[in-house]
This record gives C-alpha cells, sequence and structure tokens, in this order.
C-alpha cells in the first residue's frame, strides 16, 4: 500500500512542484515570510472561525505569514473556483491557497489534478502524526498520497438532551423505534450535507450484517441490493422525523439550536467535543450529553489541501505545519476552543508537549478515548455520492 | 455701430412654426415694453436673449448689444442681466454672499466686500450681508436682487413680469427704483409684462404681441428704425 | 476644456456601465447553456443542459416556486400599499406609517429575512412571548413555518421588504397625480374614499409606478439571499438552486446552472407578459366598475384590513431587529424563555472583530461605488441639462432593464466570462457588478428633484455672468445638497445589501457584512446572526441618518432649504 503511494506520487503531475521543495524546509519558511494565504474553509461554525483566527494571528507572529480565512457556505465552492480558474488557464496567481477538505472534494481535486503536492509527508510536524493508527493516509478509501494534510480527527457522536431524552439508544433500530415512540424529535441534516450524508451511511454501515462490501467502490450490480434496507429504513424513519421529513436542518451546527429551543431532543454531530463547547458559548444547556452506537461510529480525518495554482504555496504549508503542532493540536483538542480530535500521537510528543493534552478538561459532554470506542471507516466516496443523490431524488424534491 | 440692445429681425419658432417676431433697437437708459397675453412667448424672446432657449423652440435673427453680435455667444458671456417675478436669491447663500456671487472677480476681499456693503447702503439694507435671504420681507429680497444683478456689470437688463409678486404699494417703489438705477447707468431696458400701470410706468416704446405673429408698436415715441 | 469634453462622454459611459455586464454576463451564460465550455473540454452545440435540466425531478416545484412567491409577493405588497394609499392619504396614520415604513427601505433584505425567521419560527419570539401562557406550549410546536414547502415564509419575508420600497415609490409618484383634489371631487360626487381613489387616481400612479413594480416582481421570482434564509429546501426555488449547479464540484452542473438561468430569465419575462396581460384585464374590468358607479359600500372595512397589513408588515421589520439585538447580547436561552437568562456582551467580544472588518470591505466597496454612481447621474442629468436633451420613457426603460433581467441569469455568466478574460477577481470586478445596481437607483432618486431644479436660477447665475461650470458647483449642488446626499445614501444601501454578486463576482474572497451574514445562515449560531445582521442594518441605515443631519447641519441658517 505504501509503496502503492509513492508511486502515484512519483506519477503526479510535477511542475507544480518546480517553485518549491518542500522538503526543503528552510527554504519554505523563507519564503512563506510576508505571503498571504487565503483558507477556504466553511464558516457555518463560528467556534472554527474563532480557531482559525487564532490559527492566523500565531503564524503571523512566528512565520511572517498573512492567513485569510475566506469563509464558504459548501466546500465545493472551493472546488469549482479552481475548477473554473483551471479551465480559464490561470494556472497560477489563482485565488485560493488552501481548502479544508476532505472525501468526495478531495477525490475529485486529486482526480483533476487540482492540488499541488505531495508535501504532507514532508513536513516537520509530520513526525508526530499517528499515522499507524489513525486514518490519515486514506480519505474515504482514496489515497492522500501526500496531497492533504491531516489536522483534525471526526467521529460520529449522537447528542441528546438529557432533561428530557435520559437514555442512550444502541443502534440504528433502536434509534428508528425511539423515533416512532417520539415523532417529531429528531432530524438530520439535510444531505447532500457532509454530516447528513455521513448519517445514512451510519445507518447503512450498523443495519447491514456485513459492511465491507461499501470499502470498495459501488457498482451499478450491488448498489441497488446493498442500499435497499437503508431506503426501508428511511422510508420508515421519515414521517417520523421533525416536521416530518418535509424540511430539514442545513447543516449540523443548525440542530443546535433546535435542540437548545426543544424543538428536538436528539441529533448528530461529527466532532465529539462539539456539544461541550457549545454548552460554554450558552448554545446548548448543560444537561446535553453525547453518546456512540454499540458497534461504533464512523470517524475521518480533517484535511487541507493546497491548489496546483496557489500564488503562497510556501506560506500555505507553513499554515499547515503549525496546523499539526502540539500547540495547535491541544488548542483545538480543548473543547473551550472547538474540540476536535488529534491527530497526533501521544507517544511521539515530548513530554511538555504532552502535557498540553493531559491538562486537557475534555467537558461534561465529551466522551473519552475509550468511551468513543471503535472507529468504523468511511465507505468509498462512490457509495457517498450515488447514496445522496437517490436521497435528493426520494426526499430532497416533490415532498 | 448702435450703443445699447438690437434685435434685428428675430422670430421665435416653437415646433418649426413662427411664434413671434419682434424687430427693435433699444437705446441706453431707454425701456422697451412688451405686453401680450400668457403663453405668446414673451419670456421665451427674454431666453433667446439670454441664450436659454428650452427645448423645442428655435430662433432667427440676430441679438447685437453695445456693437456686439452675442447671438451665438455663451449664455454666461453675453453681459444680459435679468429679472424674474421671484427674486431668486440663492437659498444656500448669505445676502451679503448673493451679492459677491454677482460681483465679477478681481480686488481685494476688503474691496470686495465694502462694494457689497455700499450696494447694500444703496438700497436701504446696511447690516444685511450676514442675513439669510429667506427671512427677508419681498420687497428687501427685490432690491437685493436687483443690487445683485447690478454688481455683476451687465451691458443690459431685461425684466420678466418683475413686480407682478409685489403688493401695489410696494410696487410703485421697486419700479421706481429699478428704473431709476438702469437709468443712472445707461441700461438699455427690455420688460416683458401684462401689467398696463408698469408699462405706462416705463415710459418707452412698447410692443404688443397679438396671436396672429405680428408686432405693434405704440407709445410715447416711435422707435427710430 | 477637458471637463466640457469629458462630460458628453458620461451618458455613454453610464448605459456602458449599466448595459454591458448584463450583456456580458448573459453571453457567458448562453454559451455554456447550450453545451458550449470550452475550458472544461465541451464544446457546443448541443441541448443536453436543457435535456439535463428537464430531467432534474424537483423542477416543477422549483419552478412553481419561483413563480408562486415571486407573484404572490409582488401582488399582497402592491394591493397593501395601493390600499393603504387609498384609504388614509394625509391622514395622520399614513405620515406615521409612512415614517414608520421609510427607514425599512434601507434594511437590507438578509437582515429583514433573519429577524422575520427570529419572529415566527415555531421556536421564535412570537411563540415565545406567548408561551406557555397562551398557548400552552413548553416547547415549541412541530409546525413546519419557516422553509415551508409553499414558501410563504419567503413570500412574507419579501413583502415586508417591498411594501417601503413600492409606498416610497408610490408618494413620489402621488406628488405628479394631483391626487388630492381627485379624491375630493369623487368623494363629494358620494364616493368612498377608497373607492374614489381607486377610480381616479390609481390609473395615473399606476401608469407612473409600473416600472418598480416590474422590478419587484423580475426581483422577488429570482432572489437568493431570502430564499436561502426563509425558502424550502425540498427543493429550494430554480435561483437558489442554480446558485447550488454553480457551486458543484462537477463541472458539468455548470451547464445545467447556465440552462437554468435562461429558463429563470424565460420565467421572469414569461411572468411579465402575463403581467401586463393581467393589467389590460384589470383595466378593461376597471373600466366597467367605474362605469357602474359603485360608490363603495366596504371601503372603511377595506382600508382598515390595509392599514392593519401595513402596520404588521412594518412591525415585523422592527420586531425582527429587536430580537436580533437581543439574540446578539443573549446568554443562554431556552424555549419558552420570553428574554435570555442573561444578557452578555460575550458575543459581541466574539463576532465584533469580525464584523469590523467586514465593515471596512463592505464600505468600501459601497463608498467607491455609490460615489462612481452619483458621479455619472449627475454627469447624465447636467448634460441632459446642458444639452437641452428631453429624456423619454422608453430611455428610462433603459435604467430598469438592469433590475429587470434576473441576477441569476447573468451574474454566474459573468463570472464565467471574466474568468475566461483573466480579468482578477476581488474588489474591482465586485464593484463594477455593484455598479449594475447601484446606479439605477441613485440614478432614479436624483433625477426628479435635479430636473425640478428651478432653472430660472441657471438663467440668473450666467446672466450674472457664471460660466455652466460654476452654476454647477456653487448653486445648483450646493442648493441639491439633500437629494445628493439621500441618493448617496440609497447607492450605499442597495451596495450594502448586494450578496450574490459579490458572492459570485469576488470569488469568495470579498468578504463583506452581506456575505458574511448569509453565510452564517447554514449554522443557524443565531447569536453570530445577531451580530453581523445588526451591523448590515447599520452599515445601511447609518447613511440615510447623515443624509437627513448633514444638511440640517450645514444648512441650519437657511430657513430656504429646510424643505428642499
Amino acid at each position: 500500500m505504501k509503496h502503492l503511494a509513492v508511486l502515484a506520487a512519483l506519477l503526479a503531475p510535477l511542475p507544480a512542484l518546480a517553485d518549491i521543495d518542500p522538503a526543503d524546509w528552510d527554504a519554505v519558511t523563507a519564503q512563506a515570510e510576508g505571503q498571504t494565504v487565503y483558507w477556504n474553509a466553511w464558516g457555518g461554525s463560528t467556534t472554527t472561525n474563532d480557531f482559525i483566527a487564532w490559527v492566523g494571528s500565531r503564524v503571523a507572529e512566528d512565520y511572517g505569514v498573512t492567513l485569510e480565512h475566506v469563509k464558504l457556505t459548501d466546500t465545493a465552492d472551493a472546488v469549482t473556483r479552481v475548477l473554473s480558474e483551471k479551465q480559464a488557464g490561470q494556472d497560477d496567481g489563482g485565488a485560493i491557497d488552501m481548502i479544508w477538505i476532505n472525501g468526495a472534494n478531495f477525490a475529485a481535486m486529486k482526480e483533476a489534478d487540482l492540488l499541488f503536492g505531495p508535501y504532507a509527508e514532508q513536513l516537520p510536524n509530520w513526525a508526530l502524526v499517528d499515522f499507524e493508527n489513525k486514518s490519515v493516509q486514506t480519505d474515504f478509501t482514496v489515497p492522500v498520497d501526500g496531497f492533504e494534510s491531516p489536522w483534525a480527527m471526526a467521529q460520529v457522536v449522537f447528542v441528546h438532551d438529557t432533561a428530557r431524552m435520559p437514555d442512550r439508544l444502541g443502534s440504528m433500530e433502536a434509534l428508528l423505534d425511539w423515533a416512532q415512540a417520539n415523532p417529531g424529535r429528531f432530524s438530520y441534516p439535510q444531505p447532500p450535507d457532509f454530516l447528513g450524508s455521513t448519517f445514512l451511511k451510519q445507518v447503512l454501515i450498523d443495519i447491514l450484517p456485513d459492511p465491507s462490501v461499501l470499502a470498495d467502490p459501488a457498482t451499478d450490480e450491488n448498489y441497488d441490493a446493498v442500499t435497499e434496507p437503508l431506503w426501508a429504513y428511511l422510508d420508515a424513519l421519515t414521517p417520523h422525523l421533525w416536521r416530518e421529513g418535509r424540511a430539514y436542518p442545513a447543516t449540523g451546527t443548525a440542530m443546535f439550536p433546535l435542540i437548545a429551543d426543544g424543538e428536538i431532543d436528539l441529533s448528530i454531530s461529527f466532532s465529539p467535543g462539539a456539544a461541550s463547547t457549545a454548552i460554554a458559548n450558552n448554545e446548548l444547556p448543560d444537561t446535553v450529553r453525547t453518546f456512540v452506537l454499540d458497534k461504533g461510529t464512523i470517524g475521518n480525518a480533517s484535511f487541507v489541501a493546497i491548489p496546483y495554482n496557489s500564488s503562497a504555496k510556501a506560506g500555505a504549508m507553513v499554515v499547515a505545519n503549525f496546523l499539526m503542532s502540539p500547540e495547535a493540536q491541544a488548542r483545538a483538542q480543548d473543547p473551550a476552543i472547538l474540540g476536535y480530535g488529534t491527530v497526533l500521537a501521544m507517544d511521539k510528543l515530548a513530554d511538555d508537549d504532552r502535557a498540553l493534552f493531559d491538562a486537557l478538561d475534555l467537558g461534561i459532554a465529551t466522551l473519552t478515548p475509550a468511551e468513543l470506542g471503535t472507529v468504523q471507516a468511511e465507505p468509498h466516496p462512490s457509495w457517498m455520492t450515488r447514496i445522496s443523490d437517490d436521497w435528493v431524488a426520494r426526499y430532497g424534491v416533490a415532498q | 455701430m448702435h450703443k445699447g440692445l438690437s434685435l434685428r429681425d428675430v422670430t421665435i419658432l416653437k415646433g418649426g412654426l413662427p411664434l413671434i417676431r419682434v424687430d427693435h433697437e433699444v437705446a441706453p437708459g431707454e425701456v422697451l415694453t412688451v405686453m401680450g397675453p400668457s403663453g405668446v412667448g414673451k419670456s421665451t424672446l427674454l431666453a433667446f436673449i439670454t441664450g436659454t432657449l428650452p427645448a423645442g423652440f428655435t430662433a432667427t435673427g440676430a441679438v447685437w448689444l453695445e456693437g456686439h453680435d452675442i447671438t451665438h455667444a455663451a449664455a454666461h458671456q453675453r453681459r444680459v442681466g435679468i429679472l424674474f417675478q421671484d427674486d431668486l436669491l440663492f437659498p444656500h447663500l448669505s445676502v451679503g454672499a448673493n451679492l459677491a456671487f454677482g460681483l465679477p472677480p478681481g480686488g481685494t476681499r476688503a474691496d470686495r466686500q465694502a462694494r457689497i456693503d455700499a450696494a447694500l447702503a444703496e438700497v436701504g439694507l446696511e447690516g444685511f450681508a450676514a442675513r439669510d435671504p429667506a427671512t427677508l420681507s419681498g420687497g428687501q429680497k427685490a432690491r437685493v436682487a436687483l443690487m445683485r444683478m447690478l454688481l455683476s456689470d451687465p451691458c443690459a437688463l431685461l425684466l420678466d413680469e418683475p413686480f407682478s409678486r409685489l403688493d401695489a404699494a410696494l410696487r410703485a417703489q421697486v419700479r421706481e427704483m429699478v428704473f431709476d438705477r438702469a437709468r443712472s447707468r445707461a441700461l438699455p431696458v427690455l420688460m416683458v409684462t401684462h401689467d398696463a400701470e408698469d408699462a405706462q410706468a416705463a415710459g418707452g416704446d412698447i410692443i404688443t404681441l397679438g396671436d396672429d405673429c405680428a408686432t405693434q408698436t405704440t407709445g410715447a415715441r416711435l422707435s427710430h428704425q | 476644456m477637458s471637463r466640457r469634453r469629458l462630460l458628453p462622454l458620461l451618458p455613454a459611459l453610464t448605459l456602458l456601465a449599466l448595459l454591458g455586464p448584463v450583456a456580458a454576463g448573459l453571453w457567458g451564460t448562453v454559451l455554456p447553456a447550450f453545451g458550449h465550455l470550452p475550458a472544461a473540454g465541451l464544446t457546443g452545440p448541443s441541448l443536453d443542459p436543457f435535456r439535463d435540466l428537464f430531467g432534474w425531478a424537483g423542477l416543477p416545484r422549483a419552478v412553481m416556486l419561483s413563480v408562486g412567491t415571486g407573484v404572490l409577493a409582488t401582488v399582497i405588497s402592491l394591493s397593501i400599499v395601493m390600499l393603504v394609499t387609498a384609504g388614509w392619504s394625509g391622514t395622520r396614520a399614513f405620515r406615521a406609517l409612512e415614517r414608520l415604513l421609510s427607514p425599512l427601505l434601507a434594511v437590507p433584505h438578509a437582515a429583514a429575512a433573519f429577524g422575520l425567521a427570529f419572529l415566527i419560527a415555531p421556536s421564535g419570539w412570537l411563540a415565545r412571548l406567548a408561551s406557555p401562557g397562551l398557548t400552552g406550549w413548553d416547547q415549541p410546536p412541530d409546525l413546519l413555518i419557516v422553509q415551508d414547502s409553499w414558501g410563504l415564509a419567503m413570500t412574507a419575508g419579501l413583502i415586508v421588504k417591498e411594501v417601503p420600497f413600492l409606498l416610497l415609490i408610490t408618494l413620489a409618484a402621488l406628488g405628479q397625480a394631483d391626487a388630492q383634489r381627485s379624491v375630493r371631487v369623487a368623494q363629494a360626487l358620494g364616493y368612498g374614499r377608497v373607492t374614489g381613489w381607486l377610480k381616479t387616481v390609481f390609473p395615473r400612479v399606476y401608469a407612473q409606478i409600473r416600472p418598480p413594480v416590474y422590478v419587484v416582481l423580475a426581483y422577488a421570482m429570482s432572489v437568493v439571499d431570502v430564499a436561502v434564509i426563509l425558502g424550502p429546501n425540498t427543493p429550494p426555488s430554480l435561483s437558489v438552486q442554480i446558485v447550488k449547479w454553480m457551486s458543484h464540484p462537477d463541472l458539468s452542473f455548470r451547464l445545467e446552472a447556465a440552462a437554468g438561468a435562461l429558463l429563470q430569465l424565460g420565467l421572469v419575462i414569461g411572468a411579465l407578459a402575463v403581467w401586463r396581460l393581467g393589467e389590460m384585464t384589470v383595466a378593461a374590468l376597471g373600466r366597467r366598475w367605474i362605469s357602474s358607479g359603485a360608490r363603495g359600500k366596504a371601503d372603511p372595512a377595506v382600508a382598515g384590513v390595509a392599514l392593519l397589513a401595513g402596520s404588521v408588515s412594518a412591525l415585523a421589520v422592527f420586531l425582527g431587529l429587536v430580537v436580533m439585538a437581543i439574540w446578539s447580547f443573549a446568554g443562554f436561552w431556552g424555549f419558552p424563555d420570553a428574554l435570555p437568562d442573561e444578557m452578555t456582551l460575550r458575543n459581541w467580544a466574539r463576532f465584533g472583530p469580525g464584523t469590523l472588518k467586514a465593515l471596512g470591505e463592505t464600505a468600501l466597496i459601497a463608498v467607491t461605488v455609490a460615489l462612481v454612481a452619483l458621479v455619472l447621474t449627475i454627469g447624465c442629468l447636467e448634460a441632459e441639462y446642458r444639452h437641452n436633451i428631453r429624456v423619454s420613457q422608453r430611455a428610462v426603460w433603459l435604467l430598469y432593464l438592469p433590475l429587470l433581467i434576473p441576477q441569476t441569469a447573468f451574474l454566474p455568466g459573468l463570472q464565467t466570462l471574466m474568468l475566461n478574460l483573466g480579468a482578477d477577481v476581488g474588489r474591482v470586478p465586485v464593484m463594477l457588478a455593484h455598479l449594475v445596481f447601484v446606479l439605477p437607483y441613485v440614478f432614479l432618486s436624483l433625477a426628479d428633484p435635479f430636473r425640478a431644479w428651478d432653472a430660472r436660477m441657471g438663467v440668473i447665475a450666467a446672466a450674472l455672468r457664471a460660466s455652466p461650470d460654476r452654476i454647477l458647483w456653487r448653486v445648483r449642488l450646493p442648493m441639491l445638497l439633500r437629494p445628493i446626499l439621500t441618493a448617496l445614501a440609497v447607492g450605499l444601501a442597495v451596495s450594502v445589501g448586494q450578496y450574490l454578486a459579490t458572492l459570485l463576482i469576488g470569488g469568495g474572497r470579498v468578504a463583506t457584512l452581506t456575505t458574511e451574514a448569509v453565510a452564517l445562515a447554514s449554522g443557524a449560531d443565531r447569536r453570530a446572526i445577531g451580530v453581523y445582521g445588526l451591523m448590515q442594518t447599520g452599515a445601511a441605515l447609518v447613511p440615510f441618518a447623515l443624509a437627513l443631519l448633514i444638511p440640517a447641519l450645514v444648512w441650519r441658517n437657511r430657513k430656504g432649504l429646510r424643505h428642499a
């Protein structure tokens, strides 16, 4: 597998590399100084926005890099932007220097040769990353090949308000039973929203007797048969959703106000610490807790990638490297700040760096790594694409 | 070369059709009165002389002033002064600034201020320089408007129903003052009015414009043509 | 001398600024709509994009939403304004409503929509105020109010913004219609107030306000920001779907977006044509009604309902702003509490710095664009005055043209075209795109007062030997200070409220208060939305306050200009 990745890296288009060598870190930092990096990242979460602003102040301090957060409503916007620049022949000086990315968007950009790299494994802080145990070298089963660098681990958790819903649920079957008994008290973000699509995959993985078929691309032959139980499940669930499934929250964060208002009792999140963070920000009542399913839940990594036509590749690499630093990772994991999982391996850290993590109070609603249980692998992106397209056709139009 | 204002075969056309025709000379210090029902084109004649003919109107003939053909000169280079029935003092400027607007450029500040003060004094408005024109009475405004016009050193004076907004008592007084000043400065004056008393007081030739495009001249003296 | 040569160029330059981007954008839309996008390796012509478009299962509903919400919002807001004016113009109640509605004109659509959502949602302020006392709810009812499938919330969001717009346009038209005397004559003949007004004044007023009514219809049918905030998502309206397709990572969706954009254009043209037919029908029926001699027995009831509707519409925006303000200071605020557990500055401390940065960008763009629009407008009007040009009704329609073409029909094409030309994204192209929308409003706002200026002032000044330039700078512009500043404030407000032009042409790099606020919609963080929404509203309202204040200060000793 590793050899394949190296081979793929060698076969990847090289012209973008001509201007800067990621392995020559001194040259990178020298060139980065004074550069402005436009980081296109989803802007719907104010805690993330605050964190990115903090990253900006730190890289300005240490490296003289100016970081501008371009707030997206949809990461696909940034992908489109780079695509249209390529069509227009704008092969340098592009509008985007870095994208918060993973999954289908990464697969699309990598396939279309829109990314700079490989660079990720040459960054100094890569040495601290737990690539042995955390899925940071594949992204939704697609090999990363150094074209994006990880900066946060995410895992699906269910968020419930114990004041109204005291008990956790162990499986998707249990969730369906609960929803039928408590109509209108559950919802999930509207696919193709990332978290919404993830909910669909989570259903599929949990109800399939053998989910291993999802690791390979979906085929016309197996798709209908494999997903049939999912549609049956959703047909049963939808009438008991919030608003009877005639409207859905736009994103994961849009569900927190619904819980806070008592519109729903149960929701999902892709960030194990987000509920604690939201409690700290007055966005959720302090009776909210999280749980995972008995068989575990889906987890994946968040990455940053650098477009091939970025005008500040060195600056972007400096930011990417800083994101993997113990300082940034510990701050991201602090539930008062962000509550994201770290990509680093604790045993690779120096003692005082490890102390940063040990000192964290994970918050009342955050599960410990042990409680989070099994991390299930993401299915191949082709499943997500087809399932969310199908969902839109079945539930997203003409209700 | 004639001194004074000379209208040579001036025809105003509206939409290509002749509206009025005037051929007349006004000597310095004399007043020509143009009378006629409203809508006949009296004011349009004045607009032609000031160079501000409205859209839809055209004109033939020539206007001479002080021996120069000003027919095609720019409005602000004709040196033709005009007074309307409304005072039309600039509402954003003080009385003094209104007068300063009329005064041609040049001279020291003190010099200009002295001329403005003198002009105000001449019409009995000492100390009014700093006043807001909107706070003046009708008669006071008319006097300021007159002095503003005279300070700009015109070579002729046009009057467009200038006294019709004033009440009877004030009217005679202001009329007297305007004609006096014009006479003392030897300005040719062309007055448009439909008030017979105004025409009488002017004491000059009177043209009555009719519907049939004809021009009739009556009055104390016929013009020398 | 150079200025004299520049002046005749300004009208041409203005037309170019108005229509150039629209024409270019439509061109950039037509090509991909027929499968031609060489940059993506696609060459046309082909009808596949339209085939894909008509194959989309959501299309019938999306089209129905676009047409339904647009027509309904226009009909209702026009009815409210006409009936309120008919029943109440000249009364104290009318002046109160007018005073209430005027500042609302400046409130950006997005802010008004957020405020409305905060108000009418099942967990909104109205439900909180009435619960549990009146309703017995201790948790919000599971009712689909905001983002309802019929687009009613979205229609309401459009109505509350279009009512002030149409009312102010109507007030301007009333001045020229000699309305008071007509109504008095009708009343003397035994007609009720409303019936008398509708039969005598309405035909004249409507002829005057027809272009802005068409603008409202075209805008309401293709709005994006209000639809994102209040509209349904299963499926969304056509314009929102076009923007979604534009941002799909798979390039072929751009072709579908372009086809959708042309469909949107067709829908607007069709709706305008049907509206025109409707006008004729109403006119025919109206003539029969007029000759029937009916005096209007139901008038008081109709007038009462209209006033109520107008007041509710105004109050909805006001209360929406109030609840946004409360959210911006809110600590934890559970349902059904009428007020938060505690008020805190924490939200402002968190989001304030971000809003200041966006405010800087917003102000830079808005001030530049509004000033350019003002210079072009004054240049055109002054050229018209100096060269004695009479402006025909047809030329007025030219001004309205960019407002009648749906934004979603030409902005995506403009973005593609600009990229093809290698034009860099960023502030300057965004400013040019804003100018398309700002210029007509600045022009329409200034044209009447500029033309109404007593031209004899100019004659007098010229007779006082002042050159045309001196007359313009020393007499005309100072006298018109208030309308000029008002036009500038209108321009600023329009620019501040631009969403799609900033988003698409700015390539995401130009972050204004509006794009930041709408971006927050998907996250539904009401505290952040409160902070951004208030800042956005302030950015649009403060210039209007200044436009009132500055002339009052500068001309405090000039009585003659107090009501100019």
